[in-house]
């Protein structure tokens, strides 16, 4: 039975979040919310240097300390083992290694232990009193990735160094991303419960399911013996997906120990060990031609990884399709650095990616002379020229158009600080940008109710984007039913195998799921009319009746009289009857489609010369992604993402000693985020084109192309106001500096004329002979 | 963190008497603790190890009162929120009241007191992580932001040993006010100006001020303000709120027939202490203001800039910094603190 799309009351219209009022009455309960009778708490040890080998630990003085229970380390926390990594299992774990695995240190921060005792403070104090020996090397810190790097190509397309060697105009430039680290305002947590064999976690992920198979595997347990529930999440903008080292010290102390164990990282910690997005490093060539046409484009780039572990941030996974081009290359390569596994972070590739090529872009079209709307315009592919296929849907011209005119853009007039308003000088900058489209496999149930409710369990989960709701929504939709008679189960991996929250897929997984569990209910339904008392339905053949929008009715008089599905159920003595839905997953096939959503960035700066202050007022934001279900849910999600992306343009990024490889600003106070004073005026439009390639609603995710984008339009607006090209993210103070206050290049920098104090680094005294105690 | 022990006191007497008895051999063993919002963190972090924690906030010094003077008195204990909405003080006092505004947010300044402010230690972020060598922390140890990442830190007064800013907005409010720090100890009371209350780092950054061991802070006076005149604070950073001066500045400023007859300048976030830029103001003092005489203010105290390997910027932004401050002083205007 198909989905029906027309004259909904659910679906596509403003919906507040049916967990609203637990969230903000406090009676959510999220993971470090969960208490047991006898619990303890495990606090984390880890290494003082960043690489190089644990020699020994001394634990006697931690184990003697009031309340501690245990002190567990590589030689007695029992066999963690490393989960098989199977792309087509779809298991994602970014940190492969076991913690405490051996005794090699690959970054700062890698546990070398855990201290468990009765109380969170004495545990912690257990823990600073661990003594380690080390062996210590020089940690591998630069960020000047591309140098002395080989690159391998993944794609190319015509020859686009000779292509480029032929373009009248040229850019050939390298941009810089920095380490930026998700903090999610919500901390890692994790509190482990074992009954018997079997292990209960609480814990903070983005997926129940792939969380079960890694811990499963991890602690050597079979899959039924392993339950994992979130019922709420604090964000994880990908930062918890993948299971880290911490989940597995607290399940195997629990388990050790025989008592439930919570375990709540540091912020300090969760910089330190628990992913980030890495340091990128990416060079993009242009060529075009005196008609305003690329003729050649390149994108290679590198991006940090951790000694041990693979992780690429695939920058130009856009390039190759995101404009009409006859000639395109693009490679990469990993740079191992002295830092904790890297991880999916909100658009991952797309995000750093976009900034590059965009800012090209727009230096592109000063070189051309040409408005950077109309070059985008005018190298629009008609198909995905890297695979040679349609799109299945791709409306950016019509999000660029959509987005200039809301904004304003015929006002502008390009020359640098050309533009006022109340004596700032305005900037105005533009950025598109593409991420994947397609869907998890998922399954789902659906129980209809006498009582008229329904209930729809998916072992998903809510990361704050509003996955019950939709949920309710689909449901609630079909059955003809309010939301707030639809219960939704969700966050607990016992329930029939959900999507994992990345990559914007959840609800696009969802909905074909949703829609076949539903089938499935509704046929039952049909069955179950031949029990029914009155002889109009029992007589009836099932291929004569169906269920619209929850009534049971026949087909030949669509409207003659219906029977609800909870009079259906009430009058054949039925308590509740189900149906299930599976939906297969689109990421490892071969496409016919290229399926993408799409994004126009437009952002206003203002900046003032007088006193370097360079603010975000104004952005523009179009999202091209099939159907918006929930349209408040919708918007909510972009403008967090334009947020976090003023904070990658303007503020963030973690930053390292390289004498250490600490990470030096591992608070919220010195990892400089966008404030509410930060955020500019936002304003979202959803072109709300259906793509029904992807699945019937037409639905694709939201969540990462919101993001990616913005910096660009930033960057390419802060040059426009100040004329100033900043190719390292993010823009600050000090680049804007090099400028005087008219506008004109300073030769030198200023202070270069002032002397630099005479001083040689102090050597490190206490911790830097390699193997001094730590 | 430390096991430490906890007192809380009712009385003046008392919290010098337990101060004294406790403040024993090493500095830092007795500390009081006020809004916390400092020394919790250090501690939390095993920067401050107390073995003693004397709570001095049932202490009567959460008053602002007018002194005979025509000046201001403001007890030590009065939080920082408090003291910037306090009419009064922000309509003599404007640029104290900007200062706390712009500083940390509203929920540190509803704990953070004038005392404690004052106190206030280091953003160093080596001082504030035991895995790094630090003068200040552990002396004799080594400067490990020398070399290393020291973009927020000190152009102004710093030595071979440190070259930490103070992190405070209040105190340049303050030193621009020109107040005094009254004290209190077992010898009995003292007032120190507050341009001799703050050490330079030299070779004893963990020398901070003149604060004895166990001595209380009870409050900070301001002089009557200079008539006709004007104050203001404006701050540099990098994003609108809650982050600490890269450079900031206030200015105290009396125009009278196209002249200056009155001024008053200290800047934040270059210095190792509160920076009072006497030269600037001698440079402006009589003088027709404009840009060309606000440049040159500017110049006469940053001449003695000595940037570090990553804050060179800092000379070019306080030269702003200050030039914009001056004008819009000149001007009547100011910014809006607050979020
Ligand atoms: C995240 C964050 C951001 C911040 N941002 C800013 C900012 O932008 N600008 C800014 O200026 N500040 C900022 N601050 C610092 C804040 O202003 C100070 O922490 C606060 O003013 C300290 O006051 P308190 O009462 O909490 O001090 P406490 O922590 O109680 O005490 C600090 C020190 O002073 C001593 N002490 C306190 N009172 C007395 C007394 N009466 N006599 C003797 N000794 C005393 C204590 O023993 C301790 O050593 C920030 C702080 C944080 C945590
Ligand atoms: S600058 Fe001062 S506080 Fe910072 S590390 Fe050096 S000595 Fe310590």
């Amino acid at each position: 039975m198909a989905v029906d799309t027309g004259n909904n009351t659910l679906i596509g219209k403003p919906q507040s979040r049916i967990d609203g009022p637990v969230k903000v009455s406090g009676q959510a309960r999220y993971t470090s919310d969960y208490s047991f009778s006898g619990m303890l708490y495990a606090v984390p040890v880890g290494a003082t240097i960043a690489r190089g080998k644990l020699l020994s630990l001394d634990t006697k003085a931690a184990e003697a300390m009031p309340g501690v229970r245990a002190v567990f380390h590589g030689g007695n926390i029992g066999k963690l083992y490393r989960a098989s990594f199977l792309m087509a299992d779809l298991v994602l774990l970014d940190e492969k290694r076991p913690p405490l695995a051996d005794n090699d240190i690959n970054y700062f921060g890698q546990y070398i232990a855990v201290a468990v005792a009765e109380t969170f403070e004495q545990a912690t104090a257990a823990a600073d009193a661990v003594e380690a020996r080390y062996a210590a090397e020089r940690p591998v810190m630069n960020f000047d990735l591309l140098r002395g790097t080989e690159l391998k190509q993944s794609d190319h397309r015509g020859d686009a160094v000779k292509a480029l060697a032929g373009s009248p105009v040229k850019v050939d430039e390298v941009y810089s991303t920095p380490v930026q680290t998700h903090n999610a305002i919500e901390l890692h947590a994790t509190v482990a419960v074992w009954e018997g064999g079997n292990c209960t976690l609480y814990d903070t992920v983005q997926g129940v399911g792939n969380h079960q198979l890694v811990m499963t595997q991890r602690l050597g347990i079979e899959r039924e013996q392993m339950r994992v529930i979130t019922r709420y999440l604090g964000s994880g903008f990908g930062g918890k997906i993948s299971a880290w080292g911490h989940c597995c010290l607290a399940a195997a102390a629990a388990r050790n120990l025989d008592r439930p164990v919570k375990l709540v990282l540091s912020r300090r910690q969760a910089f330190e060990s628990a992913g980030h997005r890495p340091a990128t490093q990416q060079r993009v060539q242009l060529g075009a031609s005196a008609e305003v046409k690329l003729v050649s484009l390149q994108h290679d780039y590198v991006n940090t990884t951790a000694m041990v572990e693979d992780f690429t941030e695939y920058c130009a996974e856009a390039s190759p399709f995101l404009y009409s081009t006859a000639n395109m290359s693009s490679s990469s390569a990993l740079a191992r650095r002295t830092i904790g596994a890297a991880t999916s972070m909100r658009g991952p590739g797309a995000v750093p990616g976009s900034f590059a090529l965009e800012s090209a872009m727009d230096e592109l079209a000063y070189q051309l002379r040409v408005d950077p709307v109309a070059l985008r315009h005018r190298n629009e592919p008609a198909l995905d020229e890297s695979m040679g296929i349609p799109f299945s849907s791709r409306h950016l011209t019509e999000a660029l158009n959509a987005g200039a005119e809301r904004f304003g853009w015929s006002q502008r007039t390009p020359e640098v600080g050309s533009m006022k308003r109340d004596g700032l000088t305005l900037g105005w900058g533009v950025a598109v940008a593409a991420w994947g489209a397609g869907r998890f496999a998922s399954s789902a149930t659906v129980d209809l109710r006498a009582d008229g409710t329904a209930r729809v369990s998916c072992g998903t989960q809510d990361i704050g984007t509003g996955t019950y709701t939709v949920l309710a929504q689909l449901v609630g939709e079909r059955l003809g039913i309010a939301m707030d008679r639809v219960e939704v189960a969700i966050g607990d991996s016992n329930l029939p195998a959900g999507p994992l929250s990345g990559g914007s897929l959840v609800t696009s997984s969802l909905v074909p799921a949703i829609s076949r569990a539903l089938d499935e209910a509704s046929q039952r339904l049909v069955t179950a009319a031949s029990l029914l008392p009155d002889s109009r339905w029992s007589k009836a053949r099932p291929e004569d009746l169906e269920v619209v929008k929850g009534r049971l009715g026949l087909k030949a008089n669509p409207s003659g009289p219906a029977l609800s599905f909870s009079e259906v159920l009430q009058q054949t003595g039925v308590r509740s009857l189900t149906g299930t839905g599976l939906s297969d997953g689109t990421i490892l096939e071969k496409p016919k489609l290229s399926k993408h959503c799409f994004s126009a960035q437009f952002a206003e700066v203002t900046w003032q010369p007088e006193i370097a202050r360079l603010r975000v007022s104004r952005v523009v934001t179009v999202i091209d992604s099939g159907r918006i279900i929930n349209p408040k849910a919708g918007r909510n999600q972009i403008v967090g993402a334009v947020v976090m992306g003023v904070g990658m343009a303007l503020f963030e990024g973690t930053e390292y000693d390289p004498r250490k490889g600490v990470a030096l600003n591992s608070n919220l106070a010195d990892y400089v985020m966008t404030t509410h004073a930060d955020t500019p005026d936002i304003d979202v439009i959803f072109l709300d084109c259906p793509d029904f390639e992807v699945n019937e609603l037409g639905a694709k995710g939201i969540g990462e192309i919101g993001m990616a984008g913005v910096a660009g339009a930033i960057a390419n607006a802060a040059y426009h106001a100040t004329g100033i090209r900043v190719r390292e993210l993010p823009i600050r103070i000090e680049a804007l500096l090099k400028r005087n206050q008219t506008g004109r290049e300073l030769k030198k920098e200023p202070w270069q004329t002032h002397p630099t104090t005479k001083t040689k680094p102090q050597p490190h005294r206490a911790n830097d002979s390699p193997d001094a105690p730590s | 963190m430390r096991a430490f022990t906890f007192k809380q006191v009712a009385r003046q007497e008392e919290a010098l008497l337990l101060s004294d008895a406790h403040a024993g051999a090493s500095p830092g063993e007795v500390r009081f603790i006020a809004g916390g919002t400092t020394l919790v963190d250090l501690m939390k972090l095993n920067v401050e190890r107390p073995s003693v924690v004397i709570d001095i906030n049932r202490l009567p010094l959460d008053k602002i009162e007018t002194t005979p003077d025509g000046g201001v008195r403001i007890g030590a204990l009065v939080r920082n929120g408090d003291c910037a909405h306090h009419p009064l003080l922000q309509s003599r006092y404007p640029a104290l009241s900007q200062a706390l505004l712009s500083g940390a947010s509203a929920q540190l300044r509803n704990m953070a007191t004038t005392g404690g402010n004052l106190l206030q230690r280091t953003r160093c972020t080596y001082f504030r992580d035991t895995v790094w060598t630090c003068n200040k922390r552990v002396p004799g140890s080594g400067c490990s932001a020398i070399g290393g990442a020291n973009r927020m830190l000190a152009i102004l007064g710093a030595s071979e040993h440190c070259i930490a800013t103070n992190p405070s907005d209040m105190n340049v409010a303050l030193t621009a006010l020109e107040a005094t720090v009254h004290l209190q100890g077992k010898e009995g009371e003292r007032s120190v100006a507050i341009d001799e209350f703050f050490h330079r780092p030299g070779t004893t950054p963990h020398i901070e001020n003149v604060l004895r061991p166990g001595e209380l802070i009870t409050a900070v006076s301001l002089p009557a303000p200079a008539p006709g005149s004007r104050s203001l604070y404006l701050k540099l950073r990098d994003r609108a709120t809650y982050e600490f001066a890269l450079a900031s500045a206030a200015v105290v400023l009396t125009a009278a027939s196209g002249r200056i007859t009155h001024v008053r300048l200290a800047l934040g976030g270059v210095g190792t202490v509160p920076w009072r830029a006497h030269e600037a103001e001698a440079a402006l003092l009589g003088k027709g203001p404009s840009p060309e005489i606000f440049r040159r203010a500017a110049e006469a105290v940053l001449q003695h800039a000595r940037p570090q390997s990553e804050n060179g910027f800092k000379v070019e932004l306080a030269r702003r910094c200050i030039t914009h401050a001056l004008t819009t002083a000149v001007a009547g205007g100011g910014e809006q603190y607050g979020s």
